[in-house]
């Protein structure tokens, strides 16, 4: 009886310390990206308040400076979001074409040295962006495509290739062989047995993959902050530095241009976490 | 009829040749010629001296880049490992729920769509010693102190470490739970009939089969180690007098501060080899844990 309670007790306390500790987890998690969005919508006055206000007003002056175009610091915050999304969508789409074919050809076809193209891919990814923005930039200057679209596309399409390669690989590579080899005995060319059979079996992993190439090229800063100069160019990751000056920093319109960042790549990502998921550990283990 | 033609797995990999070779490999050669000259951007006629290793030799004998390259590389180790264990700590904890599952693992994924530089930004505000929310709530709760979280040198390296960690960890906690999902359910109802303890089952039944995916996580982090150069760049920039200063600042301060591009492209090269190096001693460990487990293709 009382051995029985002590034990009952016992189950108790773990499951209250699983529980808090899982609170705690969250809440490390949630508060910073709440706090920016909460700041969004404050008055410069009052973050910069001391002591502290706790009780926040509301005021939408952040985001009418941003969109207003010349507000606060004048930071043309549109051309910047439309900047970044041609430049993720353009070079996602490419490099998920390349990285596709690549993939399909690793999972496909034996050939030789396989794996050592295979590590070889993928170390290129591994180059830090600082280090390889400092040659490029020179290159790059040299060819006369700093600051246009057009580079940081092509920047983008090669560090996402790799990984792309990486992850549609381990997709097709599931899909049993016989599959496009039935489709070619009923008559299909090898291109159609692809793109009917293949492909919509595999779409999770390119939907996966995807997502993975727009995050990368959408988040990206290291390359983006030396090969873009202008507002014709600038993506938003560099463009949330336009709002530290000097000795001062606009916090609340920083908040509310990263709020503009964050948004369309939460959207995406909810609209596909099912296959992120299952996209990173077929890509890896089974691969 | 008789025409050679290239093999077909040629073509389809012949786009991703182009596009890396055009946009890193050529690149990469330019920067290697360059790091064996004095190439400096204000003077483009420097580039066509040659000073052998002059460069390496000058990084390798200064003590400046030698403390960046060992706090990058000690802030390498601490973050992985912090990330790894509070990465399995947390999917662990949440194999358990039994209610709000898929919630609490959207909320995890939180951090993976952040941008480095908007972490960094993030923390930054956070950790302001004037206006942030840290020190807010520490001044509310009765401590008079302004903590200068990111003016003096070890305070900022925590809150760097604390930034990184914050961004990384779950992608480790998301790929663990993924493991542990796919976990077959016999042996640990038989581990439980043959009277193993947790621990025990824990180390020689769920750790095992979870490895594959922890080096998995661990090859996905090693590319892009890099990325704690965003978090740095906007949190600290380096300083407070080169406390915080990791090997990717020192190279960027180098090239595009000083201009002084032969060697920054020396430093470079030096962190490409570090990467590289975390990059291939994780995919080795990835196939040994495939082989291991029977996944191997």
């Amino acid at each position: 009886m009382d051995r029985n309670l002590t034990h009952r007790n016992r189950k108790r306390a773990l499951k209250a310390l699983h529980f808090i500790a899982l609170f705690l987890t969250m809440a490390i998690i949630c508060i910073p990206g709440l706090w920016i969005v909460l700041n969004s919508f404050r008055p410069t006055v009052e973050i910069m308040a001391k002591p502290p206000v706790w009780t926040p007003s509301f005021t939408l002056d952040h985001y009418r400076a941003m969109f207003g175009g010349t507000g606060e610091g004048g930071v043309p915050v549109f051309s910047y979001f439309r900047n970044s999304l041609i430049v993720s969508v353009v070079s996602t789409l490419i490099a998920i074409l390349i990285g596709m074919s690549g993939g399909y050809a690793f999972a496909r076809y034996r050939f030789k040295g396989k794996a050592g193209y295979f590590v070889g891919l993928m170390l290129f990814r591994a180059v830090p962006g600082v280090a390889l923005s400092l040659p490029l930039f020179i290159v790059f200057a040299k060819v006369g495509i700093i600051d246009t679209h057009f580079g940081l596309i092509l920047v983008y399409v090669a560090m996402n290739v790799p990984f792309t390669i990486w992850l549609t690989d381990g997709f097709f590579r599931q899909i049993p062989k016989e599959l496009h080899e039935a489709a070619e005995i009923d008559g299909c060319t090898r291109w159609q047995a692809f793109w009917r059979v293949e492909f919509p079996v595999a779409r999770s992993g390119v939907a996966s993959a995807a997502i993975f190439a727009f995050l990368t090229s959408w988040n990206e800063f290291a390359l983006a902050s030396q090969l873009t100069r202008s507002v014709g160019s600038k993506t938003m990751p560099v463009g949330l530095l336009d709002f530290t000056a000097e000795f001062t920093i606009n916090w609340g319109g920083m908040c509310a241009l990263a709020v503009l960042m964050i948004v369309p790549a939460l959207v995406l990502t909810f609209i596909v976490q099912k296959h992120l998921i299952a996209g990173l550990t077929f890509g890896g283990v089974k691969g | 009829m008789t025409r050679r033609r290239l093999p077909e797995w040629f073509v389809l990999l012949l786009p991703a040749f182009i596009v890396i070779a055009a946009v890193v490999l050529i690149p990469l050669i330019f920067s290697l010629y360059s790091s064996f000259t004095p190439y400096k951007l204000t003077r483009p006629s420097t580039l066509w001296k040659w000073v052998g290793t002059f460069n390496y030799e000058k990084i390798l004998s200064d003590a400046k880049f030698w403390s960046a390259f060992g706090r990058t590389v000690l802030f390498l180790t601490i973050v992985l490992n912090l990330e790894l264990l509070l990465g399995l700590g947390i999917a662990l904890m949440m194999n358990k729920v039994t209610w709000g599952q898929r919630t609490l693992r959207t909320i995890l994924m939180f951090p993976m769509m952040f941008s480095p530089i908007l972490v960094g930004f993030q923390f930054k505000f956070i950790f302001n010693d004037n206006i942030g929310l840290v020190n807010n709530v520490l001044q509310s709760l009765g401590s008079d102190a302004a903590l200068p979280w990111l003016v003096d040198g070890k305070l900022a390296m925590f809150s760097i470490i604390f930034a990184e960690i914050w961004m990384s960890t779950s992608v480790f906690a998301i790929l663990i739970l993924a493991g542990l999902f796919a976990m077959p359910r016999d042996p640990l109802e038989a581990a439980k009939v043959d009277g193993c303890t947790a621990w025990q089952t824990f180390r020689h039944i769920t750790l095992p089969f979870l490895m594959p995916f922890i080096y998995i996580a661990m090859t996905i982090r090693s590319l892009d180690v890099a990325r704690a150069y965003d978090i740095v760049q906007i949190m600290t920039g380096g300083g407070p007098a080169r406390r915080t200063e990791l090997l990717w600042t020192l190279m960027s301060r180098t090239g595009y501060v000083d201009a002084r591009m032969g060697l920054a492209n020396a430093m470079g090269y030096v962190s490409i080899i570090l990467s590289i190096l975390f990059t291939v001693y994780f995919f080795r460990k990835l196939s040994a844990a495939r082989g291991q487990i029977g996944m191997a293709g």
